[in-house]
């Protein structure tokens, strides 16, 4: 089994790393707290071409593979946790339309996307369907050539500031979940605005935005898929979602593993580092060992759907095991930051708030562990 | 080096008879060709636009050093106001001179700056070498070059030295690669060796971690640019007397391909000139806030010192980049050196390590600026500078 | 137009350790890396490549992983890269030096322009850009910290000791630009993994007809006969202890200092 990664893959993360190292982190502060959409940042990912990296060339992106995509993406949210979150999101757009667009949707669509000039976002979340994705009330009604949209989207990231959005709504509520389909909406169709912008733990950059749509006339040709395959749809971009969120929370993880380290180095207490304590020694081993267990599972997930094996599974352990650690290690880390780890001159408070979000979003925790043990009984048991 | 013309490829087009500074070059029967005045400066190839005039630069170890005699200082001066280095070089250049036995010479290139000629003599010089045209009154690499080169070849010198400023550090090259000859770059050590008649250059490399010494046995002249600030000038004595020498040139501003469209002052902020300060106090990354500058300034008003900067607070925009002391900066040698919330680096450290005493203030008890002070107070310098300013005004009116 | 980027593959000098007992440079586990001026060159080529169209070649002279250094620039965005590597080039001084890559600038036909960085930050002397200019025969500008190509014509503003100076000059010329000029720009992935994949051309002496003894050791005048780590100054005296008593001791200290003002 090799764990290393291949020729290509080294040349692109060490571009990236170099990028992170001399370009992002150092602004990630500045970035957070200006409470404004990151565009220099933004723009920066579309130029180096890190928007596109797992669309085939011929759709505008780099053709590259998953784990790229993934690893890429866990140094991006290591050096700042809103554009990593923003890229995230993004993917959320990129592949429902890669897998399930029509030739002339992906060229109209998945080209501006994968080259970074337009940002894409994902509908899928209502006040009444959260965990509940079945209970998605969003009405798409057929009207000649068009579907009619009515209802509300909370809470979508990249809302507002996307140009694309993917979105999921019921043609026929009489069949549940087989009545869901999926559409691309652009900004800017009569009819869909956007409502509030909420205001959050953390991530006050990132917008998490409410979509409204009033008789929203969207043209059939911007159906997705085919009409009551939207359930699948929306399953199988969360699949790749929770990878998402697992690179988001491993990201935060890292950064709050990579400040602690240094500063238990540094700081001296009763005339020595406290890296030299046992009670903070075995920290830090806790946390080191869970991100690195977790970052593990990540690029094991993403690795199994590059080899066209199914992967939900392990995605959704990914993800579980990524977020906890995330909560667990940055909590950790405030915590060997002390006094000053509860400041707001030191980032290990805001990874702590940052950490939540993945418990939460792309499917809970309590979700994952439905989804995995479903997984689990079928497989193993007797 | 050798200047050759090719007849055959000659258009006869005397664009070279323009450019001779030196009137070497005739037309006849409708081709170019040299006459005694001829001091290979090499100012007609550069003009030839046919290829018919080539330089033949070729170092070689064949040289009869033996033919080259004298030390020559190259005078650098603004529209006629000499920059402090130059002074430094001439009494560095005595004491070579004295050691070898041969005469200190400078060359002074410019228009109208005849008196400049007197001064050099006052701080050292036996003879001043003058070349005056009006394409000469603001320093450009080409007619500098060619009329240098010529001057070089034909008086020998077996050293010349050049001040390791912008300027220096464009001609010198410049002219080395038309004699062929070895040139030493920013030299803060210089010796000779008598009998062998060679200069012993020492210079730092690798941004300071490194000191080399170099020596160059067989091309001649021996060059070297020497860095300002670290040799002193001799007293000037006005009743020195000397000979000056001055080379009639032509320069014909049509052949000399570079314009001057603008020469604007730096901003600068402060009146004490950095580079001759006896005090600087610097403020670096620590400060935090270009307003924080302002403790800097008042610290150096009550110690007459110049203001100085580390490279993060130029970066950041805190104060003009005429301030930065370090390797991409300026390299300062003041009596005083105070660096307040400076960590240290090694690229801030070979600006300045040479000042006779430095202080350290910072928060950092780990910055390696404290490896190398005098003194250091580990502390918050927005406690530290008004405190200190304020005791040294109490102590200066006591 | 087309221009060329001389490039130099360096230590990351803050790295550079000496060993005491040889007084050679330690050169394990330190870092190679593009000379950090020369990115601003490239980028510099790059910015008038964007604006004037044409063809951007980067150069450089030294050992194989020289090549390395080539390919980050690719990654930047230029065109072509050509490695000299020969080991007969070895111990190379600046006049050797210029004089091998100005062979390499003739090889590569009508150039326009020739972009440098102000010095490299192992050597530190600045001398391979006037040097290169010389040898080709065309104007020099250096310390430029801006550029602009019009018609055939160069417009820079220098950055000199204390004050600006904005010259122009007819193209080709040799440019040597100070850090200030611009922002180097990261490599795109499409770049990074062009450059992985691009054929860079090597040649030896031979292969630029290069005249043996102005090359390597036989065409270089100067000659390093020492190295030695510089003295390192001892620390002096922490004032630690109470502000106000720092302060008072050190204000002594410097009224002791007899300095010309207070």
């Amino acid at each position: 089994m090799d764990f290393t990664f291949t020729e290509d893959q080294a040349a692109v993360l060490e571009a990236v790393k170099e990028f992170c190292d001399d370009d992002l982190a150092p602004r990630a502060k500045e970035t957070d707290e200006a409470g404004v959409w990151p565009a220099e940042n933004v723009r920066k990912l579309g130029e180096l071409d890190l928007m596109g990296i797992p669309v085939p060339e011929e759709y505008g992106g780099l053709g590259l593979d998953f784990l790229t995509w993934t690893a890429v993406g866990e140094e991006l949210s290591r050096a700042c946790t809103t554009t990593g979150a923003v890229y995230g999101a993004h993917v959320l757009c990129v592949f429902p339309i890669m897998t399930f667009g029509t030739e002339e949707q992906k060229q109209r669509f998945l080209v501006p996307l994968a080259k970074g000039e337009h940002i894409g976002a994902f509908g899928l979340t209502e006040p009444g369907a959260g965990s509940d994705a079945a209970a998605v009330s969003t009405r798409a009604q057929r009207d000649g050539d068009h579907y009619v949209l009515n209802g509300t989207k909370i809470f979508i990231s990249n809302g507002g500031q996307a140009q694309t959005y993917v979105v999921i709504a019921s043609t026929n509520p009489e069949r549940g979940v087989r009545g869901l389909s999926a559409f691309i909406v652009e900004k800017g169709t009569p009819g869909f605005e956007f409502g509030k912008d909420e205001k959050k733990m953390a991530f006050p950059s990132l917008p998490n935005r409410e979509l409204v749509f009033t008789d929203c006339r969207v043209p059939k040709e911007n159906l997705l898929g085919r009409e009551g395959g939207g359930f699948l749809v929306a399953m199988r971009t969360l699949a790749v979602g929770r990878i998402g969120m697992a690179i988001g929370a491993v990201g935060v993880a890292r950064a709050a593993l990579e400040a602690a380290v240094p500063y238990s180095k540094q700081r001296k207490q009763f005339g020595q580092p406290i890296s030299s304590f046992q009670a903070v020694q075995f920290m830090l081993c806790d946390m080191a060992t869970e991100v690195d267990a977790a970052r593990l599972l990540t690029w094991r997930a993403a690795w199994l759907k590059d080899q066209g094996k199914p992967f939900e599974k392990e995605a959704a352990m990914a993800k579980l095991f990524a977020s906890e650690t995330a909560m667990r290690v940055t909590t950790k880390a405030v915590q060997v930051f002390g006094g000053y780890g509860y400041t707001r001159e030191f980032p290990v408070e805001r990874y702590m708030r940052e950490a939540k979000l993945f418990e939460i979003v792309e499917g809970t925790s309590e979700i994952q562990r439905l989804v995995i043990a479903n997984h689990v009984i079928r497989e193993l048991g007797g | 080096m050798a200047v050759l013309l090719i007849p055959e490829t000659c258009t006869g087009c005397r664009l070279c008879l323009r450019a001779c500074p030196y009137g070497a070059i005739d037309m006849v029967e409708g081709k170019a060709r040299f006459n005694d005045n001829c001091t290979q400066c090499g100012a007609c190839a550069s003009a030839c636009a046919f290829g018919a005039i080539v330089i033949e630069a070729a170092y070689s170890r064949d040289v009869d050093t033996s033919q080259y005699r004298g030390l020559w200082v190259v005078a650098e001066h603004l529209h006629g106001t000499p920059r402090r280095g130059t002074y430094e070089l001439l009494g560095e250049g005595r004491r070579l001179a004295d050691a070898l036995g041969v005469e200190l010479a400078a060359v002074l290139l410019g228009d109208g700056v005849a008196d400049l000629a007197q001064d050099l003599i006052a701080h050292g010089a036996d003879t001043v070498y003058l070349v005056q045209d009006p394409a000469l009154a603001h320093y450009r690499t080409g007619p500098c070059t060619d009329v240098l080169a010529g001057l070089i070849n034909q008086h020998k010198p077996e050293i010349v030295l050049f001040s390791a400023t912008p300027q220096g550090r464009d001609l010198a090259p410049r002219v080395a690669a038309r004699l062929s000859a070895g040139l030493t770059a920013d030299c803060t050590g210089l010796e000779v060796d008598a009998q062998e008649r060679l200069l012993v250059q020492t210079r730092p490399a690798f941004g300071g971690n490194l000191m080399a010494t170099i020596v160059c046995r067989h091309a001649r002249p021996q060059m070297a640019t020497v860095r300002p600030g670290v040799f002193r000038p001799l007293e000037p004595d006005p009743s020195r007397t000397g000979r000056v020498v001055e080379t009639p040139v032509h320069l014909d501003e049509r052949a000399i391909g570079l314009k001057i469209l603008e020469v604007v002052q730096q901003e600068t902020d402060g009146r004490v000139n950095l580079q001759d300060a006896e005090v600087i106090v610097s403020g670096g990354r620590g400060l935090g806030k270009p307003e924080a500058f302002a403790l800097i300034r008042e610290l150096a008003e009550v110690l007459g010192g110049a203001v100085g900067a580390s490279r993060a607070a130029v970066d950041a925009g805190w104060i003009p980049a005429y301030h930065q002391v370090g390797q991409t900066g300026r390299t300062v040698q003041p009596k005083l050196y105070i660096a307040c919330g400076i960590s240290g680096a090694v690229q801030h450290l070979a600006g300045m390590s040479s000042a006779d005493c430095i202080i350290a203030i910072n928060k950092d008890p780990t910055a390696p600026i404290f490896s190398v002070a005098t003194y250091g107070i580990v502390g918050d310098l927005f406690e530290v500078l008004p405190a200190l300013t304020r005791r040294l005004r109490e102590l200066r009116g006591a | 137009m087309k221009s060329v980027v001389c490039i130099k593959q360096v230590p990351e000098t803050t790295e550079v350790r000496v060993d005491p007992q040889t007084n050679a440079l330690i050169r394990e586990g330190v870092k190679s890396i593009v000379n950090p001026v020369d990115e601003n060159a490239i980028e510099a080529a790059l910015q008038l490549r964007e604006a004037h169209g044409g063809t951007v070649t980067v150069i450089t002279m030294g050992p194989p992983q020289a090549e390395e250094a080539l390919r980050q620039a690719l990654a930047m965005g230029a065109d072509e890269a050509v490695l000299l590597t020969d080991p007969a080039s070895r111990g190379s001084d600046t006049l050797a030096t210029s004089y091998t890559l100005a062979q390499m600038v003739r090889r590569l036909g009508e150039v326009d322009l020739v972009l440098c960085g102000k010095q490299a930050i192992d050597g530190d002397t600045g001398q391979v850009g006037p040097g290169l200019a010389e040898r080709l025969g065309v104007p020099q500008i250096t310390f430029a910290i801006s550029l602009e190509v019009n018609d055939g014509r160069l417009r820079a503003r220098r950055v000199l000791d204390d004050f600006f100076e904005v010259v122009e000059v007819k193209l080709p010329a040799v440019v040597t630009v100070v850090k200030q000029i611009n922002e180097p720009r990261h490599p795109s992935m499409r770049n990074v993994l062009r450059a992985k994949r691009a054929e860079i051309t090597r040649w030896t002496l031979a292969d630029l007809e290069a005249d043996p003894t102005q090359t390597g050791f036989d065409g270089s005048p100067t000659q390093v006969i020492r190295v030695w780590p510089p003295e390192r100054r001892a620390g002096g005296k922490i004032l630690d202890g109470p502000v106000e008593e720092a302060v008072e001791e050190l204000a002594r200290a410097l009224k002791d200092m007899n300095l010309a003002a207070g």
